[in-house]
């Protein structure tokens, strides 16, 4: 089977590693959850935990960002989920959301009621009103980075519109809407026996902006 | 009085939905919590997004600030354990699981065909909150210019935001020309 030749090509090519300690785990999180700024917290975890500490490898890590991208929930917190289990269980898994969450969490309370209190001023309304306009900018050009491909594809495009239409037009409920449109989608692209697609194991780049991974042809 | 059971419900439903992370959620996210609860009128909830892009880690940590808003430290924790909780659990075993499923052909098929949905959902997301914010010609050309530039080359987008939300609250208000 070529999916068994894969596999065994990527245990060969683990990054060699003892057990990871959990202050040292907890310590990895915390300093990302920290310092990651503007987002990017991605980046800054491929950084530590490949780069620095060599306790997965480049391969461990994008597969890792895969799943979490693939699964429900925030990527950056279903990233830590899957590297702290790898590295040590349930336990290491909690210890990484704890770390990657509780000190942006502090961050934003504590902006939250100076925000209430000493800073309430229209001014400071008007500083996040700007950071929700930015933020607009950064999410179109995420969009249309992530979605090259399916803004490429006549029914990638339908099926974006459509989505779109549903939610920002009609005001569908959202369950409603993944019920009607990702059956479509998944029968489009469907295995068929002509064109049985296997799944490679895929090598990505590491300037590839993170976000949906779409399996190339 | 808002009621945590009612929070913790809407949180760990926006959670399980939270189908390509935070941004898809945020239309239902703001039906939810201004239109049909009414916890927050439209500028609060855009104030309170603009607020969780000033702070590191995940991108979504504005949602505490939702919880913290109605019902202080016990409402910010309530959304806290509603928002993540579901999501880790359904990531830790499905992410034991997945080397089974790996190698299936429906793979490729599911994350080919949720692709363009995620997309479109992000689109609306970003419409949500564009439609909150974006009201004059300085709003549209910040936008307009952020993503231009993030197009063109990378910059910490969290320096953006800073500059962003420095020359928005420095600019005179009563002169911005309304978008029609």
């Amino acid at each position: 089977m070529d999916s068994e030749k894969y596999l065994s090509g990527m245990q060969s090519e683990q990054a060699p590693r003892g057990r990871v300690s959990l202050p040292a785990l907890f310590q990895v999180f915390l300093t990302v959850g920290t310092i990651s700024f503007g987002g990017g917290a991605i980046a800054y975890l491929r950084e530590y935990v490949v780069r620095s500490r060599r306790w997965m490898s480049d391969e461990e890590f994008l597969d890792a960002l895969e799943v979490s991208e693939t699964l429900p929930g925030l990527n950056t917190v279903n990233l830590s989920v899957i590297i702290g289990d790898r590295l040590r269980g349930a336990l290491g898994a909690a210890l990484a959301v704890a770390g990657i969450t509780v000190p942006g969490a502090i961050v934003v309370l504590g902006l939250a009621e100076l925000w209430e209190g000493p800073l309430n001023s229209p001014r400071v309304g008007m500083f996040l009103t700007g950071a929700a306009v930015v933020a607009c900018g950064l999410l179109t050009a995420v969009t249309l980075q992530l979605g090259r491909r399916q803004l490429a594809s006549l029914f990638d495009l339908a099926l974006v519109g459509a989505t779109f239409a549903a939610i920002s037009l009609f005001h569908l409920p959202l369950w409603l809407v993944l019920l009607l449109l990702a059956p479509v989608g998944i029968w489009f692209y469907r295995p068929t026996s002509g064109r049985l697609q296997v799944a490679k194991p895929k090598v990505k780049g590491p300037t590839e902006p993170s976000g949906i991974s779409v399996i190339r042809r | 009085m808002t009621k945590l059971s009612s929070l913790f419900a809407v949180f760990a439903m926006l959670s399980i939905l939270a189908i390509g992370g935070g941004t898809p959620i945020l239309p239902e996210m703001q039906y939810w919590t201004v239109e049909r609860f009414h916890w927050l009128t439209d500028r609060q909830f855009r104030d309170i997004y603009g607020l969780g892009q000033v702070a590191p880690g995940p991108n979504m940590l504005m949602v505490l600030v939702i919880g913290y808003k109605l019902r202080g430290l016990a409402g910010a924790l309530v959304v806290g354990i509603a928002f993540f909780l579901p999501d880790c659990f359904i990531t830790l075993f499905a992410g034991r699981l997945w080397d089974r499923f790996r190698y299936s052909p429906w793979h490729a098929a599911i994350q080919q065909g949720m692709a363009p949905i995620v997309i479109g959902l992000m689109l609306a997301g970003t419409y949500a909150i564009a439609r909150l914010s974006i009201h004059n010609a300085l709003a549209l050309g910040l936008a307009v210019v952020t993503c231009g530039i993030l197009l063109w080359r990378h910059v910490n987008p969290g320096l953006l935001v800073l500059l962003g939300g420095l020359i928005y609250a420095l600019a005179p208000v009563h002169h911005l020309i309304p978008l029609n």
